[in-house]
Order: C-alpha cells, then structure tokens, then sequence
C-alpha cells in the first residue's frame, strides 16, 4: 500500500516534519528529527529510481483527480535521477549540520532552522517530482522563501543583506517564471507538462508562446546563477552557515538546471528549443563567458568561500555548456555534472565548515599551515579540490570527459570549445591549489588549540569525498542512469 | 490612545464581531469569495486591533508570542495531516472523497478542513510578523 504513494510521501514527510521541529523547540531533537526525515526522503528517492528504471514512469494523482484536469506526479528517469541527488545530499549534510549549526546559529532559532531546512528540501523535491508547471512555482517558492530564511540566519550581519539580495533576484526570477507559466496556459488551458507538450505545437507561431520562453528562460536563468544574472550567488553562499551553504550548493542550482531541461526541452521540445529558438546559441556564450571569467573571479578570492561560490557560477557554466551542444551525449554530461558537482561541491563546502567550526574564519591568512592541524579536514579538501579540476579517479574527470566527447562528436569549431574546458580545468587548479599551498606549505601560526574537528563533522564530510573517488572509478552505472535521462529528455515527454 | 474611551469600547464591542466574521469568511469560502487565507489576516487584525488600543503586553498575556508560533506549524500539520488521513482511508493524497459517504460531502469537508490549515497558519504567521514589529528591539523570535 505505501509503495504506491511513494511519490507523495517524498514531498510530504519533511513538509510534515518542518512544523514539528517548531513544536520540538529542543535543538537535539528537531535535529535529530530532520536527520530521520532526510534518511527516509533517500530511500523513497532510491525506490523511485529503481520502481522507473524496472516499470517505466511512475504517476501520482493528487485528490484523485485524474491528470490532466488535477495535480500529477509524474516520476521519470530524469527526475528520479535529480531526486536522488537532492536526497542524497539531503541525507548527508543533516547529519552534518547537528553540529555545525549548533556553532553557528543561536540556540533559540536552531529548531527554527530545521523547520525551514526541511521546508527546503520540501520545495527542492516537490520542483523536481511534480509533473504540473504551476506546481512548479509553488515549490519554489517554498524552497526559496526557506531559503532566505536560512542565510539570514548566517554569523556575520552581511548575511542579512546577502539574503534580501537574493530575495530581490529571486522574487524577479519568480515573477518571471510564473508570468511564463500563465502565458502558457492561456494559450494552451492546461498545467500539465505532459498536456502542454501535446497542445503547445498547435500554438508554436503564436508570440506569445515564444514571449513565454523568453520570460520562463529569463527566470531560471537567474535561478540556476546562468552568468550575467548570478549575482545574487557568490554573498549567498559566502554569508549563509556552512550547512546551508553546503546544502544550497550542491542543491537548489541543480532543481533550477532540472527545471531549464524539464520546461525547454520536455515540454518545448528540442525542436522548438534548438530550431526555432536558437536556445544553444544563446546559452553557449554565456556558458563560455561564465566558465573563464567566473574562474578568473575565483582565482582572487581572499574568502575561500567565496572563491568556491565562484567557481560554482563557473561550474553551472558546464552544466549549461552541455546543455547548448544540443545532443545526447552534451546532455548526459550536464546530467552526469549535476551529480558530480554535488558531490564535490558539498564535500568542498563542508569541508570549509570545518575549518570555520575549529578556527571560526575562512579566509586564506587563517588557514595558513592548516594541512597539519587538521589533516583529515584539508584532505578532504584535498580531494574535492582535485574533482573539482577534473583529475582522473574523482567525478569531476567524468563529467569533463563526457563534455570534451561532446564536444569532439561535434568537431570544427567545436574543438575550440573542448580546448576552454581543457584550459579553464587549469584555471580551477590554480584556485584550488592557492589554498592547498596556503595550508600544506606554510607553517601553522595560530592559536595552539586549535584540533581536528569533530568526528560528527568529518564522517559526513569524508562520506561525500569518498563517493567523489566511488563514482569517479565506477561511472558506468551512473553514466549510464544520465544517458538513459538524456535520451529521455531529448525525446520529450508527449511523444 | 489609551486614554481615549470611545476607541477603548470600540475596540472591545468589535473584537468579537471581527473573530465572528472571520469565521464567516472562513465556512462560506466556497460560496463566495474567501477561505482560509482571508480568514487568517481578519482574525489577526482583531488581535492587532487590541494591541494598538490596549497595548502589546496586554494582548501577548491573552496571545503569548510562542502560542502564535506554534499556530504557524499547527495549520501546516492540518492541511499536511487531511492527506495523511485520506491516504489511510485508502485514498489518494488530499483525495477528500474518502472523509464521507457521499463523496460531494467528502469535498466539502476536506476543503474545510484544509482551509482550517490555512487559517491557522496565516493566523499565526500574522500574529508573529506583527508582534515583531510591534516589539522590535524587544523581543527575541
């Protein structure tokens, strides 16, 4: 009986969790809770995976109104695969954040934030499951709402101008999106993403649909931090506590990347997408500009925050790389990166959050000689550091591998663009390696006490670096999960 | 204005007109416009009411700044929790057909019982946001 509510219980067990943290009011408890909550949202993740994988899609009616007319869940082999992202980091930073947040954010508010962690999570997965465009929007809002809340809630005072930053972008992506959402359906009078595929070639020539894309590109543009819109991104992550940086990384620009795919190229089409609107043509520049200046950026960060929350804007740069090559192999890449990037990018923050829970700073003078202070942290810094410019054995070589065959597949110019993957890969070395030089090379000259962290801290940690090296040297399952979600998505969902 | 008496029994001779109406607008959401949202914010305009006639203090010691936040969870574990039940009736998620015999009453109480969630929530959320502001620099969230 519960297998086939699954797809609802994915959504509802942490919405249902979030208010009983407020009633919980000890901080043990309500953590405790939401590890318990982001465990059991892994393994509905998991089941789904396996349930599309053996029966094919998966479908929810909500109320049992029969889709179109009411709400659908609709689980396919992309979005189960996204789920189990998101679970997957769900699951390893709450158990992480027990102790981290009991360092970085007041007492009283601690059961406040696993209300709106969980809250978080609840939107993240509900964008990702739902099959309904309007409930799209909803979630959204619910994850970013929660997650205004959640860097507020950072150390220093910059924090709060950091999250009413990104509620002003982020309410202007919102806004977009949904005046997208509401031009379709007055041209097609369905919410349903299967629907709107089957309606909408009938309307293709009509401005408004294309007005629509426009306004809906615009708005997960500035969601997923596409480039020229990412501003909002690098005080976000820099200010927010190291959990919810750790979280939002390797999360929230995933669901947005998932959107981008799941509205242009599920429900447009990959006609439509490439062909009429030139979509590759578009996000291929920003790509490339996002990939070698943001990595410029990086390189002369103070804050090795910030330095990474840069190097996340040029990570999404990959991401929508493969994305504008317009074919299976571009798309598995950006499938594969998604997954990829968080790994590497949770272990990497979470790594920081480590450092700021023994030395309460991260910036590049503080962890001078740091590597012999606190080894396994920095050695986990070591390894994501070295996914992250993509040496073979980690997961980022993957994902630079599955592009660069992209890339070649498409050859003339194109080699020119495997020739930035290659160069910008250098460019992340440098980055990485200011810091591992600062902290391996340099002699400690800190306060004595200063310790390894706490075993509640590194096991998460370790946890994520360790599956950085997994699926780096086993990727064929993986790959193969992302190609089977390409092909998917290159299809489409009404076909 | 707490001397002024008129606005004093004013105050208090409307209160429960104001929770009355709420209500109102509450059970007759789905026949005109309203629901629980609307709902909420009157019922919190009363209480804000109070507190700008009487004081935050006075209004707190009836309304205590915990008991509005838990409002806010509350409505949140109702609307969640009609879909539990449905689902245990052997339903779908929020399938309101399973709280009656007769599944048209079924939609009339679960819509009800959601809209409840909502009212109690934005009661809350209201009440909170108010109380923070009315007290700013006072009182620790």
């Amino acid at each position: 009986m519960i297998a086939e509510h699954l797809p609802i219980l994915q959504v509802v067990l942490p919405l249902l969790a979030a208010p009983v943290c407020i009633f919980l009011r000890n901080p043990r408890a309500a953590g405790a809770l939401a590890v318990l909550t982001s465990w059991s949202a892994l393994g509905i993740a998991l089941s789904l995976l396996r349930e599309v994988m053996s029966t094919g899609v998966v479908s929810y009616a909500i109320g049992d109104w029969a889709p179109p007319i009411g709400i659908e869940y609709r689980v396919d082999i992309v979005n189960a695969w996204v789920l189990v992202i998101v679970a997957t980091i769900g699951a390893v930073v709450t158990p992480y954040a027990i102790t981290s947040v009991e360092s970085e954010v007041d007492r009283k508010r601690i059961p406040l934030f696993y209300a709106a962690y969980l809250l978080c999570l609840t939107g993240l997965l509900g964008i990702t499951i739902t099959g309904d465009v309007f409930n799209v929007f909803v979630f959204l809002e619910i994850s970013s709402l929660s997650a205004y809340a959640l860097i507020a809630m950072g150390q220093r005072r910059r924090a709060l101008t950091a999250a009413f930053r990104y509620l002003i972008m982020g309410s202007v992506g919102a806004t977009f999106i949904v005046i997208g959402i509401g031009l379709l359906y007055v041209m097609t009078g369905t919410l349903n993403m299967a629907d709107l595929a089957a309606l909408l070639p009938e309307v293709w020539d009509s401005r408004t649909v294309k007005v629509a894309y426009g306004f809906l590109g615009v708005g997960m543009c500035l969601k997923l931090a596409l480039f020229p819109l990412h501003l909002w991104l690098p005080n976000a992550y820099a200010f927010a506590p190291s959990a919810v940086t750790a979280f939002m990384a390797s999360t929230a620009t995933k669901v947005a990347v998932y959107m981008l795919l799941r509205l242009f190229l599920s429900i447009f089409g990959r006609h439509f997408s490439f062909e009429v609107m030139g979509l590759d043509l578009i996000l291929l520049p920003l790509a490339l500009v996002a990939i070698v200046s943001m990595s410029l950026v990086a390189i002369f960060q103070v804050d090795v925050k910030r330095l990474l929350a840069y190097s996340s804007v040029a990570q999404i740069g990959y991401m929508i790389l493969g994305l504008s090559f317009a074919s299976v192999t571009g798309l598995t890449a950006t499938l594969l990166h998604l997954f990829n990037h968080a790994l590497m990018k949770g272990a990497l923050f979470m790594a920081l959050g480590c450092v700021v829970y023994r030395i309460g700073s991260v910036h590049i003078d503080a962890m001078v000689g740091l590597g012999k202070r606190m080894p396994y942290t920095m050695a986990a810094f070591v390894v994501g550091g070295l996914s992250l410019v993509g040496v073979p054995l980690t997961v980022g070589f993957v994902s630079k591998w599955y592009l660069i065959l992209g890339a070649l597949e498409k050859g003339g110019l194109w080699m020119g663009v495997a020739a930035i993957v290659l160069v910008t890969s250098v460019m992340a070395l440098v980055y990485v390696w200011r810091v591992v030089e600062v902290a391996y090379l340099r002699d400690f000259a800190g306060d004595e006490r200063v310790r390894e962290a706490p075993w509640s801290l590194l096991v998460p940690t370790w946890a994520l670096v360790l599956a950085n090296l997994y699926f780096g040297i086993d990727a064929v399952r993986i790959s193969a999960v992302a190609r089977g979600a390409a092909e998917a998505l290159m299809i489409g969902i009404g076909s | 204005m707490r001397e002024e008496i008129v606005v004093r029994v004013g105050a208090k001779v409307l209160t429960p007109f104001i929770i009355m109406f709420a209500l109102y607008v509450h059970f007759h959401g789905d026949y005109s416009p309203g629901g629980g949202f609307q709902a909420g914010v009157i019922l919190a305009a009363a209480f804000a009411l109070l507190a700008l006639v009487y004081g935050l203090e006075a209004v707190q010691r009836v309304l205590p700044p915990w008991f509005a936040q838990m409002c806010a969870g509350l409505g949140v574990l109702i609307y969640a929790g009609v879909g539990v039940v449905t689902v245990l009736l052997g339903h779908n998620y929020l399938g309101y057909g399973a709280l009656a015999h007769d599944p048209e009453h079924g939609q009339h109480y679960g819509i009800m019982a959601v809209e409840l969630g909502v009212l109690v929530t934005v009661f809350g959320v209201m009440v909170t946001v108010f109380y923070l502001f009315a007290g700013r620099g006072t009182m620790k969230p």
